[in-house]
């Protein structure tokens, strides 16, 4: 029994997918939603506005984000970011990962910032010559790991976590790394048989990614994918509702749930809900941001780059997008913290072949049909 | 007399044996210096591409590794580590392009790929531009599949070349702070050798500067192989002066007593032979040749002692003189020839002792050409002053002065005096060379000082003085 992939991960308000038409690039590119936010030194009489905005003018000068980031999380970064830059209108899109790589890959959209959880594409987007490069005091204040030719910045750094629910694990121990996940899961095949999530890495880019990264990381990976298809995992596309069904109980445990808005959710509102972070490692996901080579306000943009890599000095910001900003200490508190590296290295799982092989794999450990 | 030695210097410096041979080792180290920049550039740059070269070849390398054949078909499996260790010296771009039989499998469809040809499977490397930046690719042939007829696969792997240049660039960096290092040592170490090169010329100028001016012994110094040649040419050239100046001295002594002698002797005869003639006629023509005999004596001595002097100003020995004995000792000797015209010298001495540095024989000569010039323009029967006083209003300095009752010069023409054979407008009736001044003012030159001729008053004699420096 498989779940299929029905919710949206975004807000509910933003969830209907729609074609918007690309102004000024005349090119049209799918986005899942956009939203206008008109400069607060503005003239009176735009409020935010979903959709494009009223005034063309007034969008042909704003500020153009294309992001997979959905606006729970963004909406706070804009709003701080516009009252240090009143004079800056923003105009967001929503995208999925692949959407945002299609736009501006292959169909030349015109945006000022792509901003992305796909690190891999975002690495393939600067490899292949569409963004820019960038250097500031404020990003080459940032680690290492965290850029790229200075062209890929990384301004979140989001662990992914086994989430469990606390009743389902009564009376035994909590797995504390991947091999003792697979003896529990092996041990109590009763008690977790449909009830593991884990992401269905054929349709969610970040899926494919921290599965990707965990293969190359330990022999285990691969006896766990085998351990849940055997157990009749449930797959999903997002973390939000892998986090959902922990909470109502529907499901006992679920692997690689994005840690940060894991954290978020489960500080509002699911006490039986707990975060494990596996102790032989813990893949870091960098949520990154580039300016596309066509980008046509840079100066703007080169505001927000600064505005996002510093997100660590505005604690406050940062804990109500639900964002976990880059620190050097937190990673170096925790060896098993491993950043996923920026560079060519990421163009390997997005080579065609490769994909094929590894989803063959995969499909033939965890869907065992 | 050293100083006197350089203002009189004929020697115009024409460049600088020390700048030539500074700028020329100067020359040297900078084409060395930047000779060694560019071969490090060059090796740099090499080693660089070289290095590139390896990481590209091994990321191909294991790529045509994980190639396989499987249901008639090329597959492949990329490894990680195939682009990743492209990854982990720099932030290069990478692309990479797997062709089989002509159809690309996966990768950069437009990577533009080298055909190597089947017979030589080595790796092919190239440089190329590709999506707005130049790449160094390689690309390598791998026969995939059993059977007689294995699938040629082109394995393609191109990498931007920030990462060398800023390698280079590096290196370059090195290079020229070494270059630009060994530049300045070596304009120290040129400066320091030219200086070390010459210094045995320093030494020689310097031995030949402190001799004495009568100092014409060869010079022992010990030279360098190069300046033998110039140093035994300078040794022969003062052997032939020191014979030269030798045989004048002898010539002019000998010329004084060859001539002077037979003069005094003819002046006698002719003397003698007045006194026996009676007719006015023959004693008038016997008076004139007396007295051009007197003028012929006067005239060849003074032009000996003008030649001594001569001789001797070019190399005034400077001992040390009592200017007041040698004073009395001249008026002493002259006081007879006086006598014979009833003139009086009377000396006017100081009473401690005047000492100066110069030479005695030359300052015994002037002094007798001035008592000689006023003996013979004074009036019978008059005095001579002869006075050795501190020159008034100049320290260490002293005045020697001779002053007559004679015609004076009439207010004319002072300067023109001791100009050789000059002689004043007035002593037409008086037997002269023109040389007495000449000789005295030459000497006070010679020695420092100067010759002051002034006239007691309009009419009332002459006064020559000759202001000369005091030890």
């Amino acid at each position: 029994m498989h779940r299929a992939c029905l919710a949206i991960c975004l807000n509910a308000v933003l969830a209907v997918a729609c074609v918007l038409a690309g102004t000024g690039a005349g090119a049209a590119f799918e986005a899942e939603a956009r939203k206008f936010y008109p400069a607060p030194n503005a003239p009176p009489g735009a409020p935010a506005q979903t959709g494009a905005p009223a005034a063309p003018d007034a969008a042909g000068r704003a500020l153009r984000i294309i992001s997979t980031a959905d606006l729970d999380a963004f909406e706070p970064i804009i709003l701080g970011f516009q009252a240090e830059n009143p004079d800056i209108a923003v105009d967001y899109t929503i995208a999925s990962t692949s959407q945002l790589m299609r736009a501006i890959h292959d169909e030349g959209a015109v945006f000022d910032l792509a901003i992305s959880s796909a690190m891999d594409l975002q690495t393939k987007l600067a490899n292949d010559g569409f963004a820019q490069a960038y250097r500031s005091g404020a990003t080459d204040a940032l680690p290492q790991w965290a850029r790229w030719r200075n062209q890929v910045f990384a301004f979140t750094q989001e662990p992914a976590v086994l989430i469990l629910s606390e009743s389902a694990f009564a009376g035994i121990a909590i797995p504390r790394n991947r091999e003792e996940l697979i003896a529990l899961l092996r041990d109590n095949p009763a008690r977790f048989r449909g009830r593991i999530g884990t992401y269905d890495v054929r349709v969610s880019g970040f899926g494919y990614l921290m599965a990707t990264q965990d293969s190359r990381n330990a022999e285990a990976y691969w006896r766990l994918m085998e351990v849940m298809g055997r157990l009749e995992a449930r797959l999903y596309c997002c973390s939000g509702d892998m986090i959902r069904d922990v909470a109502d109980g529907r499901l006992a445990l679920a692997y690689n749930v994005l840690g940060s808005y894991a954290s978020a959710r489960i500080a509002e509102n699911a006490p039986g809900v707990r975060i494990v972070q596996l102790n032989d490692f813990v893949n870091v996901m960098l949520r990154t941001v580039t300016i596309p080579a066509g980008a046509r306000h840079v100066d703007s943009a080169h505001k927000m780059v600064d505005f996002l890599v510093t997100l660590g000095q505005r604690p406050e910001l940062a804990a109500r997008s639900g964002l976990p900003p880059i620190d050097d200490r937190v990673l170096r508190a925790n060896n098993a913290m491993r950043p996923i590296r920026l560079g060519p290295g990421l163009l390997v799982y997005l080579d065609s072949q490769k994909r094929r092989n590894f989803l063959r794999s995969w499909t033939s450990s965890l869907v065992q049909e | 007399m050293s100083g006197r030695r350089n203002e009189t210097s004929a020697t115009t410096a024409r460049g600088s044996i020390r700048r030539q041979l500074f700028v020329q080792l100067l020359a040297v180290a900078a084409i060395l210096s930047l000779a060694f920049f560019l071969i490090v550039r060059e090796v740099a740059g090499r080693v660089a591409e070289a290095t590139q070269d390896d990481i590209l070849a091994a990321s191909a390398t294991s790529i045509a590794d994980s190639l396989r054949f499987e249901g008639g078909e090329v597959t492949l499996d990329l490894p990680y580590s195939a682009l990743s260790m492209l990854g982990t010296i720099n932030e290069d771009r990478v692309f990479y392009r797997i062709v089989a039989d002509g159809r690309t499998l996966t990768g950069y469809d437009d990577l533009p790929q080298a055909r190597p040809s089947a017979t030589a499977p080595r790796p092919q490397f190239a440089t190329f531009d590709y999506r707005g930046d130049r790449v160094r690719a390689v690309t390598l042939l791998r026969p995939v599949g059993s059977g007689s007829t294995p699938v040629q696969v082109a394995v393609s792997v191109a990498q931007t070349r920030l990462g060398m240049a800023a390698i280079s660039a590096r290196i370059t960096s090195i290079a020229t702070a070494i270059g630009v290092g060994f530049f300045v040592v070596a304009t120290a170490l040129s400066l320091l050798a030219a200086r070390s090169a010459l210094s045995p010329l320093a030494r020689m100028t310097l031995s030949v500067t402190r001799r004495g001016p009568a100092d014409l012994r060869p010079l022992r110094t010990a030279a360098p192989r190069e300046l033998v040649p110039f140093v035994d040419a300078l040794n022969g050239f003062m052997a032939r002066l020191r014979t030269a100046l030798g045989q004048s001295e002898d010539f002019i002594t000998e010329a004084a007593h060859r001539v002077r002698t037979p003069l005094a002797t003819l002046r006698a005869q002719a003397e003698v032979t007045y006194r026996k003639l009676e007719r006015p006629e023959h004693r008038q023509a016997l008076r004139e040749m007396i007295r051009a005999i007197d003028e012929s004596a006067r005239s060849a001595g003074q032009m000996l002692d003008h030649a001594m002097v001569t001789l001797r100003t070019d190399s005034v020995a400077h001992e040390t003189v009592r200017l007041d004995e040698l004073v009395r000792e001249t008026c002493d000797r002259f006081a007879p020839t006086a006598g014979l015209k009833d003139i009086e010298i009377v000396t006017e001495l100081p009473p401690a002792p005047v000492v100066l540095a110069g030479d005695r024989i030359l300052l015994q000569n002037a002094l007798h050409n001035v008592l000689d010039n006023a003996v013979k323009y004074s009036p019978a029967d008059s005095t001579i002053t002869v006075r050795l006083s501190a020159e008034p209003g100049a320290p260490r300095r002293v005045r020697l002065s001779v002053a007559d009752q004679g015609r004076g010069f009439d207010g004319r023409d002072l300067k023109q005096l001791t100009r050789r054979f000059s002689r004043g407008s007035n002593v037409g009736d008086i037997v002269g060379s023109g040389l007495g001044l000449t000789i005295a003012d030459e000497v006070a030159r010679a020695h420092g000082g100067h010759l002051d001729i002034s006239e007691n008053s309009p009419g009332a004699g002459a006064c020559i003085a000759l202001v000369l420096p005091s030890a």
